[in-house]
């Protein structure tokens, strides 16, 4: 019995050092997130925003199931350790249909209610649906390159490379695709990534409920330079947001972004600064998807070596 | 040598695995099907189906199967009787069939070749050389298989172990059948449609 | 002239290829330094004989799963070696250069496929041969030979992926290489080739090996063994290869296509003429989710096993058990779609397939409960399996719930490709597979050497993995809600991302502590073997492998038991029975050592090379072998021999005395 209790004694102590450890590593975690941004949680957008809701009702279901099984998983493991003989042992006890019920039923009920919240979010939250407002929408479209980001405002007649601007309270319709190896886009500030392919249009709709500068990035690996393809995206009231455009569009100084010129920067490079250019090809955009969807009836296809066009 | 019985439990266990590998590679075909569906429409500019398939030809083709599978049943009903020249003579037969048919194959990928309509020139293309082909490589395993067993069964006599993989061949070579019956339904038919 | 006949003999294959940069061709030397290293010992000892009769050639499943276990635990350690520099490169923010980022890609690429591919199938097959068999009151598999074909695939697949640390490079577009970036236009180099054919031919041992073992269960259970009286770690194995069986195929396919479209210019995933990327992510998702199941189900068996075991009581819930172990199998064909709910799919498409997802919670939820439930009311010892099972229940409990949040489409777009999707799949797989191969190694570990590991410092090593993980993975969590993206070899010091990577880092230096003690373990358990030496039955077992002596004979069983019920051995140890021996002993057939599943190997091998470095006589040369062996050993008739019932005897009187 005393040799028992001892081991007994040991487990209280081990349980005791083990929290405290966790205590100094949860210590640690805080010391090291503390004050830094974290946009999934802090939205900045209409979208991300009722993403972060959802997360966290889908996270608050889940603790329903894991709170308990954590407390059954510690406490049925202390009652029958081997050490208590005074718990009941009942070795053939090994079906109980009550119980079991309970436990194809309960996860099916939460399963049940999760499904219902995520039939409803999924359609509400569709990139590709537009956002009602009444505010005229800006219309952005995203090309992502070997190792970079262009952006063209085809309303505006500009465009800019890896970042953007934008009007906050006013829905952002992004047009999304790539002359490049599939890339994805994603500013999580502003709404969760989708992703960037050639040949095809994807698209996502976000609004900024507030100004200030907010990161955005590839999600998806598309070779040597792709850590460095994150880009800026900056909110601003409108009439900040028009100067710009309008300012950007009459200098005289802002380079043009031709068929030519655009097919210097589909060339892989690692310049990952900012630049704006003046649209010269209203339909550029959709230059670089003909270009991977038929032979040589692109304006913008790139010729190789062996004559092939790519 | 192992008693009757045990020789029937492995008899048995051979039987299930090769049942099992032939709906694996089934599984590997749905693949390449689903692929070529897909890719059907993808002609990049080139032709399509609709504008390459001799129906006609592929018709001969589809008989010749269709006959070796058949001649293929006559050598294991002459196994099955013990009839040892019987079942050579079919046999022989099914491989003669067998390789003309996958001569006839190789001719019209040569042709499509020939005329610039490789598996290079666009999705659709590149979808129906593999799936094809995949069934002519099996037929080709097929007919190595089928020329060992028949050197086997002219050297050597009758052993249960070679009438029992005789049993094997002749579902590998249905199998192939039910395949080119897909293929030929799927790839030529629809996939020749306008 | 020189240079055709150098272009004919080496492909593409140049002088150049050899020369790395000094961290990989440090790898590289250890490698072969490793290698030189065995080779003089074995020459010295004058071992070769018996690695060739005992081993190489051996075909028995014991034997196998050994080597199989062997190779896994070395990759484990070449994929811990990759992620300690990814996680050093990222604590560091890149700034400290320690990698390039083409160097970094490849190390990514090179940890998830080995890890998938080279350790935790390599350990899943080498249990499945270890225990399957004497589970299920079985002498062999059901086909012996294939299942060495198997293994040295799977070898000569690991040969593969590690030869480009000496020659050439590896692939840089991560473990699943999505084209087009795998395309030849994108990776014109060898290092996708590497990949593919790696995969390839390990794939297709897995795939074999897949059939052999549901065969096996199924044609070669002990007679009264009835489906529903298997022990629970079967019908695992057989709902796991059931998996293999459907999803190997696909993805041999998609590897095939991917390497025609490389090598033959063909059009099936490139971004022009018409291919079509998108369906490779399709294909390769229908393998891949599946996948993850064909590696956890076993180690659900696994923790069964031991919780039960070690709880000294019945499986709870068996019936609820083998259902959820059959849903899963059957929902896991219906979610691939969540690996890329970010394609643009459409809304009801997503809802589909994350409602499906949820779904695949609730038997894995019951899973659970049941291994809670085993407990109650029982004996529970808590010996290291049990530590295992513990971590075991945190850790996938947790990576359970971080996976339930990314099936609903929505909040996983901001979750898809983040570190928090990197630490969720390391929490699973990890926390499951990898604590259930710890749980079941030190489980078995007694049955296949007669004494058991020093307890002690399995805790040690316990310990340290549990805190190592935490601290490897919480961080990671953090990191995606920050944005962090996976793979980034730098990123801007302003992102305020270093801390949490400095600690995912010390993370993984704790586990490397706990993988010392693991080793440590290990030789000191073998040196001290005297003094924990055990019986067959160490831990009080249920099953029929604790019935024969440890280590088994060859034969593993020299009568077939018979069973009336679930549990039989333990069934009758309760009415002492204990002993399953009778006098009467019967013949006893054995497949002959054959060194031809090694040569197809070999071959096979070549052939990869061939394929990869265009060397296009050897890829004939390795074709033709392949088949000429295949032949050989198809057409030759003795390939077993007969123990005498006398000689089983003898072995058996033997085995009494000791």
């Amino acid at each position: 019995m005393r040799k028992e209790k001892k081991r007994d004694f040991r487990r209280v102590k081990q349980i005791l050092i083990s929290g405290f450890i966790a205590v100094i590593i949860l210590g640690i975690l805080a010391f090291v997130t503390y004050g830094r941004a974290i946009p999934v949680l802090d939205p900045k957008g209409l979208i991300a925003d009722q993403e972060r809701n959802l997360i966290l009702l889908t996270f608050g279901l889940g603790l329903v199931i894991v709170i308990p099984v954590f407390i059954m998983l510690f406490s049925i493991a202390w009652r029958y350790r081997a050490s208590n003989t005074k718990a009941r042992y009942e070795p053939d006890f090994a079906n109980h249909k009550g119980i079991e019920a309970l436990w194809w039923g309960i996860p099916c009920i939460i399963i049940l209610v999760l499904g219902i919240i995520t039939a409803v979010s999924t359609h509400a939250l569709d990139p590709f649906k537009p956002i009602s407002s009444s505010v005229q929408p800006v219309k952005i479209e995203a090309v992502s390159l070997n190792w970079r980001w262009l952006f063209i405002y085809p309303d505006e007649g500009i465009a800019t490379m890896n970042y953007i601007n934008i009007p906050k309270d006013t829905p952002i319709n992004f047009m999304i695709t790539s002359d490049a190896p599939m890339n994805s886009f994603w500013i999580p500030a502003l709404a969760g990534q989708v992703y960037a392919m050639s040949g095809m249009s994807t698209q996502l709709h976000v609004m900024a409920d507030s100004t200030g500068t907010f990161t955005g990035s590839s999600a998806n690996i598309s070779g040597d330079g792709f850590a460095d393809m994150h880009f800026k995206v900056n909110s601003m009231n409108e009439a900040d947001y028009k100067t710009w455009a309008t300012n950007t569009f009459n200098s005289t100084k802002t380079t043009l972004l031709t068929d030519d010129s655009y097919k210097k920067l589909a060339v892989a490079s690692h310049d990952s600064s900012q630049q704006t250019f003046l649209l010269m090809d209203y339909s550029l955009y959709n230059e670089i998807i003909m270009k991977y969807m038929s032979p040589g009836d692109s304006k913008v296809n790139s010729v190789d070596a062996s004559g092939t066009s790519i | 040598m192992k008693n009757v019985i045990e020789e029937a439990a492995v008899q048995q266990k051979k039987t299930l695995g090769f049942w099992i590998y032939l709906m694996t590679d089934l599984v590997l075909f749905a693949s390449l099907f689903a692929t070529f569906a897909v890719l059907r429409g993808q002609t990049f500019g080139g032709p399509s189906g609709h504008d390459l398939f001799n129906m006609p030809f592929v018709l001969l083709e589809t008989m010749i199967l269709l006959t070796s599978s058949f001649t293929a049943g006559l050598a294991i009903l002459g196994s099955n009787r013990g009839y040892k020249k019987q079942t050579i003579f079919w046999l022989f037969v099914t491989f003669a069939l067998g390789a003309a048919f996958l001569t006839l194959e190789l001719t019209e990928f040569s042709h499509l070749v020939s005329e610039g309509d490789g598996w290079q020139r666009s999705a659709f293309l590149s979808s129906f050389f593999t799936l094809v082909g995949t069934h002519g490589l099996h037929i080709a395993i097929g007919l190595l298989w089928l020329a060992v067993m028949i050197i086997r069964l002219i050297r050597f006599k009758f052993k249960q172990t070679d009438l029992n993989r005789l049993a094997l061949f002749a579902l590998f070579w249905h199998f192939l059948d039910v395949v080119w019956i897909f293929i030929f339904s799927i790839v030529y038919l629809i996939g020749g449609m306008a | 002239m020189l240079q055709n006949i150098l272009d004919f003999v080496f492909g593409r294959l140049k002088p150049s290829d050899f020369v790395h940069d000094p961290i990989m061709a440090g790898a590289g030397f250890a490698m072969v330094g490793a290698l030189i290293l065995a080779i003089i010992g074995l020459t010295y000892f004058k071992k070769w004989g018996w690695l060739w009769r005992n081993w190489i050639t051996s075909l028995d499943p014991k034997k196998i799963g050994v080597m199989y276990i062997l190779v896994s635990v070395i990759m484990l350690l070449r994929g811990l070696a990759d992620a300690l520099l990814l996680r050093a490169q990222q604590a560091t923010d890149g700034s400290a250069g320690l990698l390039t980022s083409d160097h970094f890609q490849q190390i990514f690429s090179a940890h998830g496929s080995i890890m998938i591919f080279f350790v935790a199938m390599g350990i899943i097959f080498g249990v499945f041969n270890l225990i399957i068999p004497s589970q299920i009151g079985a002498r062999d598999v059901a086909f012996p030979f294939l299942n060495s074909v198997s293994f040295w695939l799977f070898a000569a697949g690991m040969i593969l992926i590690n030869a480009p640390l000496i020659v050439g490079e590896f692939s840089t577009a991560g473990w699943l290489a999505y084209p087009p970036l795998s395309e030849l236009q994108y990776s014109p180099g060898v290092g996708v080739d590497y990949w593919i054919w790696s995969l390839q031919i390990a794939g297709i041992g897995s795939l074999l090996s897949g059939i052999n073992f549901f065969v096996t269960i199924l044609k070669m259970r002990a007679p009264g063994m009835t489906l529903m009286k298997m022990p629970i770690f079967v019908w695992s194995a057989l709902t796991s290869t059931g998996l293999i069986m459907f999803a190997f195929p696909i993805l041999t396919a998609t590897l095939g296509m991917l390497s025609l479209d490389r090598l033959m210019g063909m059009h099936f995933f490139t971004a022009t003429g018409g291919g079509n990327p998108m369906m490779y992510v399709n294909l390769i998702w229908a393998w891949g989710h599946p996948e993850v199941y064909i590696l956890v189900l076993p180690a659900f068996g696994i923790f069964s096993e031991v919780v039960s075991a070690f709880s000294g009581k019945k499986l709870f819930g068996y019936t609820s058990m083998v259902v959820a172990l059959l849903a899963i199998a059957i929902l896991s064909f219906t979610v691939w779609l969540h690996h890329f709910f970010t394609m643009g799919a459409g809304a009801d498409v997503n809802t589909f397939f994350g409602i499906m997802t949820m779904i695949i919670a609730i038997p894995t939820g019951v899973k659970v409960f049941n291994w809670i439930f085993t407990m109650y009311r029982g004996r529970v010892r808590f010996a290291t399996p049990m530590l295992w099972f513990m971590g075991f229940i945190v850790t996938f409990t947790l990576g359970g719930l971080a996976g339930v949040l990314m099936s609903v489409p929505p909040a996983d777009f901001q979750f898809h490709n983040s570190l928090f999707l990197v630490a969720h799949f390391h929490t699973m797989i990890v926390g499951g597979v990898l604590f259930g191969a710890f749980a079941g190694f030190a489980y078995w570990f007694p049955k296949f050497t007669g004494f058991t590991l020093n307890e002690r410092l399995g805790r040690y090593a316990f310990w340290n993995w549990i805190v190592g993980f935490l601290l490897a993975f919480v961080p990671l969590y953090i990191l995606g809600f920050m944005g962090a993206t996976r793979r980034l070899d730098h990123y801007d010091p302003s992102m305020g991302w270093q801390g949490l990577f400095v600690v995912a880092g010390i993370g993984v230096a704790i586990i490397c502590v706990g993988v010392f003690f693991q080793l440590l373990q290990l030789g000191y358990s073998i040196w001290k073997r005297n003094d924990n030496r055990v019986g067959s039955d160490p831990w009080n077992g249920r099953s029929f492998e604790w019935s024969i002596a440890s280590p088994p004979p060859e034969y593993n069983f020299a009568v077939i038991p018979t069973v009336t019920q679930r549990d039989e051995f333990w069934e009758l140890k309760k009415k002492k029975h204990g002993s399953l021996l009778k006098s009467h002993y019967e013949d006893i057939w054995l497949p002959k050592n054959s060194g031809l599943g090694p040569i197809i190997g070999a071959f096979a091998l070549a052939f990869g090379i061939a394929v990869i470095w265009h060397m296009w006589w050897l890829l004939i040369v390795g074709l033709v072998g392949v088949v000429v062996t295949l032949i050989i050993r198809l057409t030759s008739d003795e390939t077993e021999e007969k123990m005498t019932a006398a000689e089983v005897a003898k072995h058996e009187l033997k085995r009494g005395i000791v």
